[in-house]
């Protein structure tokens, strides 16, 4: 119990209630009147962005946002729930993008190439996680996010190594179905103002499968094989006594995550129209994920949805800020350097390193407790 | 330590422990193993010692961390930050020294980096200090929240590297006498690397001499054993865990220093780019095994190299081969550490 204020209702409380919101969100729902409005609110605006702003950035972002609440909520089911730390995260979700931009390029703009890069996508992460769990799983948790960091950097070798594969350190670009083009025109009238091309589209395309993907691993984590990651998390050898086989499970886990990681470095290729080491593969990302999680909350769900909203907000509006203070301050010594925008992880670091102490259910958990 | 000491009485002989020869042998075997596939002997021979060199520089990084997890059971993964740390560390001297590295004389060549690597230790020993208290000691017996937390560290480190010294590579000169190599007919020897070579075995040596044969590494031996035990008998475990973290800390600024000169370059994220590496290496070794971490350094060196002579492509992901390989054979790695 003590890791994670998520468990703070007993299981039989909350699964009493009934009705299709409940059912929607397996039972877990926030727990919190404020966290509920924020959820709302990022659900609602995430869902009419490209009716409430114009231009490309918002829109963007607000796809960013998306994909990295897949990201982040099925890393959390690794780090929160089954309290492993895995660093090859970011290996499946570049795995994922390199499906896509490798068949999209090899075979043509088509929904035939996209599945048949997925489907491979989705088969080479499963097998890279059962090999990864199985070898390294068996000893010690601990082992795990040394050989997970190892097998992760490999991968970014390899991808920035095999060119005539991957297209190296420049990436892949590539041509979209079709229907996902802008210049594609599902009606003719404008809705709203709002021209209804292939890019609303594929917007739409990222926004729905990343809430259908975050709902599956709502459900996962609160169904009886979620309470067993929980249990293992807060007693090991209490659950293996139990019966269950602590290996298998965590495994499973493994996996589970590694899929929807690979599901959202797809659905950020089919976005961007391009992969490449850094969009996907980089070390940077799998800190920015971990602090996202953590930030957010470990071990709850919602967390990932808020950790990621923002983070990738901090990360596109937080700069201008530091660099009005760094202006403001300039001629003293060191302090401008100190808040100059380029640092702006010196201080999510600060607040990840307070959060772990602190608030160990991130914000989630403080809003929770705060209702108690 | 010694004046809260409960003297013991008379030594009595005990029975040696025995020693595991078989991961020692690997090594040799290794290297022959390879001679036929590499070919010519003189190549084989500049390949090993180059090898060898390596995974000096290796062990030198590696070394504070698998002694810290001996110890203390912390696995710290802003280790990486103090080899960064330094290496940054050396431009304090090298600054106002930078006639010495200029200077064409051995002694003045070898006393900068001498001080280079004394700045770095004493650098690197007080961040590891006020990490340890700051950072770690909140988190003693939790790896899930050491894990995280020592990322955390690990950002702010890098981060705040950047905003002292500025976010640009740094390029470092190797001194002046340390450059090229000495040639024995075919066979080549970069003289940096047998530098690195010399304080590599100065390293392990004086690490085995004062974990064997002095007091404080018998307590320290006893601490890894049961701690609770050397409390009751009156040695502040604390005080003795603290030490070791300082110390581990400051092995990585030295490994930093080597691994500086070596690269020439100083970049914030040198340290974390070499931990996927260091990592490989205790994992192999044994996670708290100091011996096994000197055995690893020298296996991946020599496999990277061979591999990366016979088949280039191959050499990428030689290091996760060897582990896998190691981890098969071993799941605790070539020298397990029995606690826990």
């Amino acid at each position: 119990m003590s890791t994670s204020p998520a468990l703070a209702l007993p299981f039989d409380e909350t699964r009493r209630r009934s009705g299709f919101l409940s059912t929607l969100l397996s039972s877990d729902l926030p727990r919190s009147r404020v966290l509920s409005v924020i959820l709302l609110a990022i659900l609602l605006l995430l869902a009419a962005t490209p009716f409430l702003f114009s231009g490309s950035q918002p829109i963007g972002t607000a796809a960013k946002i998306c994909v990295f609440i897949v990201l982040v909520a099925s890393y959390d089911l690794l780090l929160g729930y089954s309290g492993i730390v895995s660093f090859a995260h970011t290996m499946f979700f570049g795995i994922g993008g390199y499906g896509i931009a490798i068949a999209l390029e090899r075979m043509g703009p088509t929904w035939g190439s996209v599945a048949i890069g997925l489907v491979a996508a989705l088969a080479l992460s499963a097998v890279l996680a059962i090999a990864i769990g199985l070898l390294s799983l068996r000893v010690r948790a601990i082992f795990f996010s040394m050989i997970t960091l190892a097998v992760a950097s490999a991968a970014a070798v390899l991808a920035s190594q095999l060119s005539n594969i991957t297209g190296g350190e420049d990436g892949l670009s590539f041509q979209l179905p079709p229907s996902l083009r802008p210049a594609f025109r599902l009606l003719s009238e404008p809705v709203f103002g709002t021209v209804i091309n292939g890019r609303l589209i594929a917007y739409y395309l990222v926004f729905f499968v990343s809430l259908l993907v975050f709902l599956a691993l709502l459900r996962i984590v609160n169904s009886p094989f979620g309470r067993v990651l929980q249990a293992i998390r807060e007693n090991e050898f209490r659950a293996e006594a139990l019966g269950y086989r602590v290996v298998a499970y965590r495994t499973a886990a493994s996996v589970i995550s590694a899929l929807a990681a690979t599901i959202a470095g797809a659905l950020m290729a089919l976005w961007l129209r391009y992969n490449g080491p850094d969009t996907t593969l980089s070390f940077s990302i799998m800190v920015d994920i971990l602090l996202m999680v953590v930030i957010g909350g470990m071990g709850t769900m919602y967390g990932a949805v808020i950790g990621a909203a923002l983070f990738v907000l901090a990360q596109s509006y937080l700069q201008v800020l530091m660099s009005a203070g760094s202006a403001a301050l300039a001629g003293l010594p060191i302090l401008p350097n100190i808040i100059h925008p380029d640092r702006w992880l010196l201080w999510l670091g600060a607040l990840f390193i307070v959060s772990v102490y602190a608030f160990p259910g991130g914000i989630v958990g403080r809003l929770r407790q705060a209702r108690q | 330590m010694s004046d809260m000491a409960a003297e013991s009485s008379a030594p009595t002989e005990l029975p040696r422990a025995k020693t595991d020869w078989l991961p020692l042998l690997l090594v040799p075997a290794l290297a022959l193993l390879a001679l036929p596939f590499v070919g010519s002997p003189s190549t084989w021979v500049t390949l090993t010692l180059a090898g060898l060199a390596m995974g000096m520089m290796i062990f030198l990084m590696a070394s504070g961390l698998t002694l810290v997890f001996g110890l203390m059971d912390i696995i710290n993964f802003g280790h990486g930050v103090f080899i960064s740390l330094g290496a940054y560390a050396t431009l304090i001297v090298l600054g106002p020294l930078a006639g010495w590295a200029q200077a064409d004389s051995i002694g003045l060549n070898l006393a900068l980096l001498g001080l280079c690597i004394l700045c770095a230790m004493a650098v690197t020993g007080v961040v590891g200090a006020v990490f340890e208290r700051v950072i770690v000691r909140p988190v003693y017996g939790s790896h899930l929240k050491q894990i995280l937390v020592t990322m955390g560290g690990l950002i702010v480190t890098e981060q705040a590297i950047h905003a002292i010294w500025g976010a640009s590579p740094i390029p470092i000169p190797l001194p002046q006498s340390l450059r090229g190599a000495f040639v024995f007919g075919d066979i080549v020897m970069e003289r940096y690397r047998v530098v690195a070579v010399v304080i590599g075995l100065a390293v392990f040596f004086g690490m085995q001499l004062l974990l064997n044969r002095t007091r404080l590494g018998l307590l320290i031996r006893a601490g890894v054993e049961n701690p609770e035990m050397v409390e009751a008998l009156g040695y502040r475990i604390r005080r003795l865990f603290v030490s070791v973290f300082i110390a581990g800390s400051a092995l990585a600024g030295l490994g930093g220093v080597m691994w500086a000169f070596y690269r020439q370059t100083l970049t914030a994220g040198m340290g974390m780019e070499v931990m996927v590496l260091v990592f490989i290496v205790i994992i192999i070794g044994g996670l708290g095994s100091v011996g096994g971490c000197f055995v690893g350094s020298i296996l991946v060196a020599l496999v990277a190299n061979y591999v990366g002579f016979i088949e280039p492509k191959l050499a990428l992901i030689s290091n996760i081969l060897v582990m896998a390989l190691v981890l098969i054979w071993r799941p605790q790695g070539l020298f397990p550490v029995a606690r826990r």
